[in-house]
């Protein structure tokens, strides 16, 4: 095997409410690489997110995450592969009742036996990290902004250093300022601690800025490709979305 | 050159044969730390009092070697940067040496991440966190009592303005509403009504029989029924049933903003919203309160027929001379009270929902909990009344 591959998907149909999202999809992700999945409203990205760590059962079809066959893994093989990856959700999915801190450190309190002076000072590295004041790590979700709430989710899914992220519409909801920072975050993460990033998004300034391959969900099959060779794609949909006046806007690089 | 525990002797570094570890040696001035293997978060534990216990014992200059570092993750660097803040400060020159090219970006995002001081302690606790908390609900109770007496305001204000201009009343709503608080409510009523009337005559005729007084467990039933077993009965499950709901919708609405919408567009969120309610439940739980009556007292004729005997119409007979004028209507003056105090809770509470879906949860608990408490209170200050006046 030459290419190390830490997400596979072959075969993945899911059906939800009688209705078929995804058909056959075949997807392999790299170790190191920034994938991001596109596709119109209601063509199953969040699923496929979702169905690759565990939360959706699909109908048919084998994912394999860091060589572990997820639709048979069970008790501590299935912990053990779910403290190697990270997910941040849409609005951060922060628990609401503990302060920022105490949500960094909900996996370190399961899943290491860390002296609490340890674990503070590991939440507030992490906070750091994702660029959140160290004010913050007082506060409760409720109390900070979108932004915020998505940076302390980030913060979350880092607590234990994983090698594969998964983002679900990471920078949904924010102002373009804020999105380009949490884009060149992520692309330095990603960078300094070598992750593997799953990211499924609406935003083509974060396609062209981080990704390095892109997988498109249309009809319920999946267009895998770089942006250069999507472009040249021939489906419709693929065609407008890249070569749209939105796409051209954001992809091609401004004529000097 | 010297080795570490002749220099350092309170310093047992980690066992090097360790995943991670670290070794000290001194060369003249210098202190040579070397680090070695997988500095990653499962080794932190037994690294980190070893670190923290780190001295230079003088050196004025320390040389951390990062040559033997297999893996690096955010922890470990951490320790490494923390090591180096710490012997900084003491003050000595450090210097951070042939870091592998792979883990370098690593090191320097931490570094430049991290450039708050880490870490005061993240909670406070204790005795004056505990008065913090009491001094904190007790504020919030008063504030909550002045925020509910000005809605009553708002409420009573647009009421007169309806009276007024009674074509502002929404009909359509006001019937929807009577029919889903009141009508809806009468299996689940009925049938609880009817058990309270079971287990009363059952206490009531054991008690009774003592004395040889069994007849008289219709007059008990007759007197607490009506006067305040059904009235309460219908309002908890109204309570529990209605005013939950309205807490529910309403703070439902203020998520999607659609209040703000309706406010936006010219209309009076308390005209459009609560009246009806208010309106309604006021309608609906006199009526409900009569119902319960009738299925409590049916409870218990069933059970006086069964347990001791005495047949429907002498049932009858005994409840009319149990009864003085009053005790009916006592049971049933207060259900518009009643229905005013969760309708106008529910409401209220439904309109103090934040943006956020945990607090509609919250504030529907609180809506039941706060009506009931209040509903209950009235009770008692109608009984106060009522002993005033004799009835």
């Amino acid at each position: 095997m030459t290419e190390d591959i830490v997400i596979r998907v072959e075969g993945l149909v899911t059906r939800l409410g009688g209705h078929v999202l995804h058909d056959h999809i075949d997807l392999a992700v790299r170790r190191g690489e920034v994938l991001g999945v596109v596709g119109g409203s209601g063509t199953g990205k969040s699923v496929l997110l979702r169905t690759i760590i565990g939360l959706n059962r699909p109908q048919a079809g084998r994912i394999e995450v860091l060589g572990h066959d997820m639709t048979r893994l069970r008790g501590d093989a299935l912990r053990g592969v779910q403290t190697r990856w990270g997910v941040l959700f849409q609005d951060g999915a922060l628990f609401s009742g503990q302060t920022v801190a105490e949500n960094i450190q909900v996996p370190l309190r399961e899943h290491t036996d860390l002296p609490q002076r340890l674990m503070d000072e590991i939440a507030s590295v992490k906070l750091g990290l994702v660029g959140l004041p160290f004010e913050a790590a007082q506060k409760f979700p409720a109390e900070l902004s979108g932004g915020m709430r998505k940076r302390a989710g980030l913060a979350r899914a880092l607590a234990l250093d994983p090698e594969i992220l998964f983002l679900d519409e990471p920078t949904a909801g924010l102002d373009p300022i804020s999105a380009h920072q949490f884009d060149v975050l992520i692309r330095d993460l990603q960078k300094s601690l070598n992750l593997t990033v799953f990211m499924v998004t609406h935003d083509l300034d974060t396609l062209r800025a981080t990704t390095d391959r892109i997988a498109v969900l249309v009809d319920q099959t999946l267009h895998l490709g770089t942006i250069a060779e999507l472009s040249h794609d021939t489906h419709p949909w693929i065609h407008e979305y890249f070569s749209g006046a939105r796409g051209r806007a954001a992809l091609e690089p401004p004529i000097a | 050159m010297y080795t570490a525990h002749a220099m350092t002797p309170a310093i047992v570094p980690p066992h090097p044969d360790a995943a991670a570890s670290f070794a000290i040696a001194r060369e003249g001035e210098t202190l040579r730390m070397s680090l070695h293997g997988r500095w990653i978060l499962a080794e932190t534990r037994q690294l980190d009092g070893a670190l923290r216990a780190l001295r230079t014992a003088g050196c004025r200059e320390v040389e951390i070697d990062c040559g033997g570092l297999e893996r690096l993750d955010t922890a470990g660097a951490w320790l490494l940067l923390r090591t180096k803040r710490a012997l900084e400060a003491t003050p000595a020159t450090v210097m951070v040496t042939n870091v592998p090219e792979s883990l370098r970006p690593l090191v320097e995002t931490i570094e430049r991440g991290c450039t708050a001081p880490p870490v005061g302690p993240f909670r406070r606790g204790g005795f004056v966190r505990f008065l913090d908390q009491i001094g904190g609900a007790v504020v919030e109770m008063g504030h909550w009592g002045l925020d509910l007496l000005e809605f009553f305001g708002r409420v009573a204000n647009e009421t007169v303005g309806t009276v007024l201009h009674p074509r502002r009343l929404r009909g359509a709503a006001l019937i929807h509403q009577i029919e889903e608080t009141g009508l809806n409510a009468l299996p689940i009523l009925g049938l609880l009504s009817f058990l309270i009337g079971v287990v009363f005559a059952f206490q009531g005729a054991d008690q009774l029989r003592r004395f040889g007084a069994e007849v008289f467990t219709v007059n008990l039933l007759a007197v607490s029924i009506l006067r305040e077993i059904g009235g309460l009965m219908a309002a908890i499950i109204v309570a529990g049933r209605s005013g939950s709901a309205f807490t529910a919708q309403i703070g439902t609405m203020m998520v999607n903003e659609e209040i703000d919408a309706l406010e936006t567009l010219g209309m009076s969120s308390v005209e459009v919203l609560v009246l009806p309610r208010v309106v309604g439940l006021i309608v609906a739980l006199p009526l409900l309160t009569f119902y319960a009556n009738v299925m409590g007292l049916t409870g218990g004729a069933v059970i006086s027929y069964f347990d001791l005997g005495i047949t429907f119409p002498a049932f009858l007979r005994q409840l009319h001379g149990a009864l003085h004028q009053g005790t009916f209507w006592v049971g049933l003056i207060k259900a518009p009270v009643f229905a005013f105090i969760i309708a106008l809770v529910g409401c209220f509470e439904g309109l103090r929902v934040e943006r956020n879906a945990g607090s509609v949860g919250r504030m529907t608990t609180q809506s039941v909990v706060a009506s009931l408490f209040l509903v209950i209170i009235a009770d008692a200050m109608f009984s106060i009344l009522f002993d005033l006046l004799d009835i």
